[in-house]
């Protein structure tokens, strides 16, 4: 009807378009992405980048004297040192760079990996399920365009790190911080993350939906950092072989210099692209690889529950979470034999355990362990407390609160999948630590003490959902902060433990008021709090969601 | 009769957008009432409202004699709800969506689902994701009508439905009506409300600017008249509540006006004069209620005036 006058921005020429061009637009598309990400990208590059930075600074105020470094070897050189720092090869001269390679490399190559995940499936399988991109191909636009300039926005964001990093760490004037070894410490950054943007690139293809594809993503990123957690703290470090995360550690930053691991990463994420654009011909624009299967025409009965609905819109998350804990777990437990017999001989050893909280090596390493578990186990409760949001957001919740059900039973019943398939996953991990924890260290014992450990965890999980469930019914817009309590709690309960933070930080998270079982004792008060605590701020934010309008499309 | 619905001086804002100022709204039980407006007119508010999960900001709502957001459970039990832009749940079929819907709603007739399902011509087993948008529209009418609500509150049902399938609603609701119960029809395809809506309310800005049978709100507006006469028809642009005057020849033997409800019979009884050789006589459409309600708007859009302009009979 109207006659607009607004010309549309004309289509930037994108070479010579052949017929059978299939990356032709694939410019236009990079720029129209960075476009997209010009406030997400800078701000996941400048995190990495000055968290990185601000470690290497503490390193100095930390680690000043000969002494103190000394200590820092001995802490480190343990299986529960070293399967959340790097190889223990770093040790041998333990310089600030080779801290920076050791305690830090793995830890920021997740994040670059899931930075780069998160562009390559927003750019590829998030438009392809909104139907953007159905739009955009139907333009002059090639068959692989939309895959290529994803990747070439993953490969830039990544470079643009590796640079900044090179040039920063090696400007800092650090001692042992020389620039060559920042440059190959930059670039380790690059490679890791080229990696994971090739997985993804073939994660996109498998399912028709983005959180499908990033989930499996960010499962071989999770895969790929326990192989290297499990080589790297007992055997000969032949699983560490095995994970793109291990390659980069292995590159030894500042120590060696030897960048051949690099081209093994390339190599990698060269074949996973290439798999990514052969499989992307072997499906249909906005389709998977799967074949969407027909399903049943009635509703079951439990399916017409609030709890039975919830439950059925959770399982594939909670089922995924929980084999995925249950195997963290076991792979952990299989280490803590050799966890054992790697540490008996050495005297000193006490010393550095009683800061880690006292007991025997395996509880304290055990402990340890439970804290990244939980966090994990935090993930998911999060994720799922969430769901109602992403409910509201997508216009599902209006006709089902339009029925019979009221808003505190709709929410409920996702708060209890939430709660209480929280409480399943974290059994999950502690049974799957427990049962190979019992057979590598041959202690029948340790099996009823870790599932005990794991689930102890539990109310500070509920405290977690009840923290989401309070944004979600006074502040829906912010539901999203709810993600703040599990970082929080892997800063400080992982971190905290290699940085040593004031314990007040430690307090902050609901994490840090649970007994640290098996090396601890048990201690119930707290644990009670916390039930009432979260108990409060359920009740708290369903009765914010009853006195609110329901956001609509 | 009792009123299903009775709303008045209703009002709600999203921070600085009024969507409803003052809006009045009374639909009597076992009517089907058309709630006609362009979009962005309030309608879509309204129906949230009417449902409670929107809170008013002032302004009293009644349906069917409870408070739509102190009693919306026991409420919702009484009523059907059928969204403009239904999403369904990715993994679940469409089967499952229409139980889980009425079944959370208080029951579910079998035998009228499984009717349903087969004249709307529906795959209940697929996926929610793999249906088109005319085919959730389907999933949430079959939810809707497969229970024995005594309200259906539509909003804009059929948008992406094939005129096929049209047809089938329209037979649906008339059914529904004969049964005893009441539809509030929100919509802006005039032609469906007239075929079945009883009274309509006109709303524009968030609030009601017309409201009664489509009988009456006729009387309102002009109906279009041409003629053709045997000596040139003069004299017409004198007589009270002629609008539009065209001739349509040289001679001006054929003319054509429209008129004020109210000022026809003088207007019929001028042309007579004239010798009638013809006569043809247009009700107002629906249409051009509605232009006539929005034609400021339109005609600063500068996209013509008001009604008769456009002229041509349909």
């Amino acid at each position: 009807m109207t006659t607009a006058t607004a010309t549309p921005e004309a289509p930037a020429p994108a070479g010579p378009v052949a017929g059978g061009n299939a990356l032709a637009g694939t410019r236009t598309l990079i720029r129209f992405a960075l476009r997209r990400d010009r406030i997400r990208l800078p701000v996941w590059i400048l995190a990495l980048f000055l968290g990185t930075l601000v470690t290497a600074g503490n390193f100095e105020t930390l680690y000043g004297d000969p002494e103190d470094r000394a200590n820092a070897v001995r802490t480190m050189d343990s299986p529960a040192g070293l399967a959340m720092s790097g190889p223990r090869h770093y040790l041998d001269d333990y310089t600030f760079g080779s801290m920076l390679g050791h305690q830090m490399l793995g830890f920021t190559a997740v994040l670059v990996g899931l930075m780069s995940v998160l562009v390559v499936t927003r750019h590829t399988r998030a438009e392809e399920e909104t139907g953007r991109a159905e739009l955009v191909r139907s333009t002059v636009v090639g068959r692989h365009a939309h895959l290529a300039a994803a990747l070439s926005v993953a490969v830039l964001a990544n470079l643009a790190l590796a640079l900044l990093l090179a040039l920063g760490l090696a400007g800092m004037g650090l001692e042992g911080v020389d620039a060559a070894g920042s440059l190959l410490y930059g670039f380790d950054h690059a490679a890791a993350g080229l990696v994971f943007a090739a997985v993804a690139a073939v994660t996109a293809q498998v399912t028709a939906h983005a959180r499908g594809a990033s989930g499996m993503a960010l499962a071989v990123i999770g895969v790929a950092y326990v192989l290297r957690a499990a080589g790297d703290s007992g055997g000969n470090g032949a699983l560490s072989w095995l994970s793109p995360i291990g390659w980069v550690q292995r590159s030894y930053p500042y120590v060696d210099n030897r960048w051949w691991p690099l081209l093994l990463c390339l190599a990698l994420a060269a074949a996973c692209a290439a798999a990514g654009f052969v499989l992307s011909t072997r499906r249909d624009v906005g389709a998977g690889l799967r074949p969407e299967k027909l399903g049943s025409p009635t509703a079951s009965d439990a399916l017409a529950t609030p709890l039975g609905f919830a439950l059925r819109l959770h399982r594939g998350m909670l089922a995924g979470f929980g084999a995925g804990l249950f195997l963290m777990g076991a792979m952990y437990g299989s280490i803590l034999g050799d966890a054992e017999d790697m540490l008996k001989d050495i005297d000193q050893l006490q010393e550095a355990l009683d800061r880690i909280g006292g007991a025997g090596v395996a509880e304290s390493f055990a402990s340890m362990v439970m804290v990244v578990l939980t966090v994990v186990a935090a993930v998911y409760a999060v994720m799922a407390a969430l769901r109602p949001r992403s409910e509201e957001t997508a216009g599902r919740a209006e006709p089902l609160l339009a029925t019979g059900l009221s808003r505190a039973r709709w929410a409920g019943g996702h708060l209890a999948v939430a709660m209480g398939g929280g409480t399943f996953v974290l059994l999950l991990a502690g049974l799957g630590f427990g049962v190979s924890g019992a057979a590598s260290t041959g202690d029948g014992g340790l099996l009823p003490e870790l599932a005990g450990a794991a689930l102890a965890y539990a109310p500070a999980l509920w405290v977690t959902v009840g923290v989401a469930v309070v944004l979600f019914g006074w502040f829906p817009r912010a539901s999203a902060a709810a993600w703040a309590v599990p970082v929080y709690a892997f800063v400080v309960g992982y971190l905290g433990q290699i940085l040593r933070f004031p314990d007040w930080m430690n307090n902050l998270s609901p994490f840090g008021h649970v007994p640290r079982l098996p090396a601890a004792d048990m201690d119930w008060t707290p644990l009670l709090l916390l039930t009432l605590v979260a108990a409060g701020l359920v009740w708290l934010g369903l009765a914010g969601l009853r006195r609110r309008d329901l956001e609509t499309k | 009769m009792t009123k299903a619905i009775s709303v008045s001086g209703l009002h709600k804002s999203f921070g600085r957008t009024h969507a409803l100022d003052g809006l009045d709204l009374d639909v009597e039980s076992g009517e089907v009432h058309g709630f006609l407006g362009p979009n962005g007119a309030g309608k879509s508010t309204t129906i949230r409202v009417l449902l409670g999960l929107l809170r008013a900001d002032s302004g009293a709502a009644r349906v069917l004699g409870q408070d739509p957001w102190a009693d919306a459970v026991a409420l919702h039990r009484r009523l059907a709800y059928v969204p403009g832009d239904v999403e369904l749940w990715p993994g679940l079929t469409g089967g499952e969506a229409i139980d889980l819907l009425a079944r959370l709603r208080g029951g579910l007739d079998r035998k009228r689902r499984a009717e349903l399902i087969e004249r709307f011509d529906l795959d209940p087993t697929k996926k929610g994701r793999a249906y088109s948008k005319g085919n959730r529209q389907k999933v949430a009418i079959v939810a809707a009508l497969a229970s024995d609500a005594e309200l259906l509150l539509l909003d804009e049902p059929t948008a992406g439905l094939d005129p096929l399938m049209e047809v089938v609603f329209q037979d649906v609701i008339g059914e529904a009506k004969a049964a005893g119960r009441t539809v509030l029809l929100s919509s802006h395809i005039l032609a469906q409300v007239e075929k079945l809506a009883d009274r309509v309310s006109i709303v524009r800005l968030g609030r009601t600017v017309q409201s009664g049978t489509l009988g009456e709100l006729r009387h309102l507006t002009r109906t279009t008249i041409e003629a053709e006469t045997e000596r040139p028809a003069t004299g017409l642009d004198g007589l009270p509540g002629i609008h539009d005057l065209r001739t349509l020849d040289e001679a001006g033997g054929r003319v054509r006006f429209a008129v004020d409800g109210g000022r026809v019979d003088a207007a019929v009884r001028k042309l007579t004069e004239f010798g009638i050789r013809s006569l043809i006589s247009h009700p107002p459409t629906l249409e051009e209620l509605m232009l006539r309600h929005y034609g400021d708007e339109l005609a600063a859009n500068g996209h013509g005036t008001g009604p008769g302009t456009d002229g041509e009979p349909r």
